[in-house]
């Protein structure tokens, strides 16, 4: 086979391979949509995270806005830790409150962000106040429970 | 009785150390390949061939192979969630499990058998009609010539395999979940995209199937350098590259996927 039929025939398996590469990162993956170019990290505190986990979603009314990236136990006051990293593009007042959700009924968990109406912005490094923990599910059933034994 | 035991021993004596002395010699080899690859980069068209013989031809089987693992993936991802009363998540079985696993792997396994045996049995013949000897004649490195390009198309063709592989997969889970059952195709999609990072998936998959090319490339280099030049070692190490290659792929996969995704 002659050299220059060769060249081709390996380009062209080059390229099938990089389309296939890029298929895989924007159709499959989420490269195109959830890559922040920047971001800043805040942190929150919840009484219980419950499934919450690294990499979980944060989202505002519905809208990626950021990821999860590191969760931890704070030892003096024994509340977990959450740091987000927020896209830079998108800014939310002091006040807003986070609280942890769940997609469904059956679905993962994230945090969802509710803006507030205070006028300064949050910044890099800011805590937010201590945020609306995940509903446990055994927590609710045994208050179920206890309010009906009451009546 | 006495004679019998100690000729036991010496019999597994002589096969650790001939083992060490292999593993010796494979370190070895490996370090001259490396050094030599610079030469061989010299002379890139030696290795575009390689890739021609070790990708493009590999193309077929790939792709066939691919979308019927893919399609497989389909039907039973299919039968089973729905009992759960999500088919909807079948876009995400079948994308995680190919990006993950079964692109890497699987490719890296028909790779070993379709190219890294050619390999082997190639240097294999060349060593039993010793025409490597006489490039050595001719103080013509048969390492830089004959083993590092082949060793390099090995090592290049590998995760395009594993990526067209892994992308025929998510087309035959789509032919079979969308167009044949009928799940809806903006869940199937949108939930994939939602579950696949391009990082932690994807980017890890690339990773497994570069480490499978290397480990692959350099078992059948090896072996075709180091076969008993005679009909029978030529055929006898075409058997040892299907099988350890097999072996390492599925070894390192372990070890790699302890690493990557501890949850």
């Amino acid at each position: 086979m002659s050299r220059t039929t060769l060249d081709l025939w390996v380009g062209l398996f080059v390229l099938i391979g990089a389309a296939a590469l890029l298929f895989l990162s924007l159709r499959v993956g989420n490269l195109s949509s959830a890559n922040f170019a920047e971001t800043y990290p805040i942190r929150v505190q919840f009484d219980n995270i419950g499934g919450l986990k690294v990499r979980a979603p944060v989202k505002s009314a519905g809208v990626v806005v950021g990821r999860v990236s590191d969760i931890r136990l704070d030892i003096e006051s024994y509340r977990a830790q959450v740091i987000m990293d927020l896209d830079k593009r998108f800014e939310f007042p002091r006040d807003t409150v986070a609280s942890i959700l769940t997609s469904g009924l059956l679905g993962e968990q994230y945090i969802g962000l509710d803006a507030g109406a205070d006028d300064e912005m949050l910044k890099g490094g800011d805590g937010l106040p201590i945020g609306q923990s995940a509903v446990v599910l055994e927590k609710l059933i045994g208050q179920f429970m206890f309010n009906k034994a009451a009546e | 009785m006495m004679g019998r035991s100690v000729s036991f021993v010496r019999r597994l004596g002589a096969s650790v150390v001939d083992g060490i002395w292999r593993l010796g010699f494979a370190t070895r080899f490996m370090v001259l390949l490396l050094v030599y690859s610079g030469q061989s980069f010299r002379r890139l068209h030696l290795t575009i061939r390689e890739i021609y013989f070790s990708g493009v031809l590999s193309l077929l089987i790939i792709i066939v192979s691919g979308l019927f693992v893919g399609m497989v993936l389909g039907l039973q991802g299919y039968e089973t969630l729905q009992r759960f009363g999500s088919g909807d998540a079948l876009g995400v079985l079948v994308a995680l499990s190919l990006t993950r696993e079964l692109g890497p792997v699987v490719a890296g396994l028909l790779f070993a058998s379709r190219a890294g045996s050619a390999v082997t049995a190639e240097i294999g013949l060349m060593k039993t009609t010793e025409q490597l000897k006489a490039m050595d004649m001719m103080a013509v490195s048969p390492i830089a010539r004959v083993v590092a390009p082949r060793f390099w198309g090995g090592v290049i063709s590998m995760p395009f395999l594993a990526a067209i592989f892994s992308t025929m997969g998510v087309v035959g889970g789509w032919l079979i979940g969308v167009v044949f059952i009928g799940v809806d195709a903006g869940a199937f999609w949108s939930q994939m995209q939602a579950a696949v990072d391009f990082r932690y998936d994807v980017l890890n998959g690339v990773i497994k199937s570069v480490v499978f090319g290397v480990a692959v490339s350099l078992i059948a280099v090896f072996e075709g350098y180091d076969c008993t030049p005679t009909a029978e070692g030529v055929s006898r190490a075409i058997t040892r590259t299907v099988v350890s290659s097999a072996l390492a792929i599925l070894a390192l996969d372990f070890v790699l996927t302890s690493f990557m995704f501890r949850g």
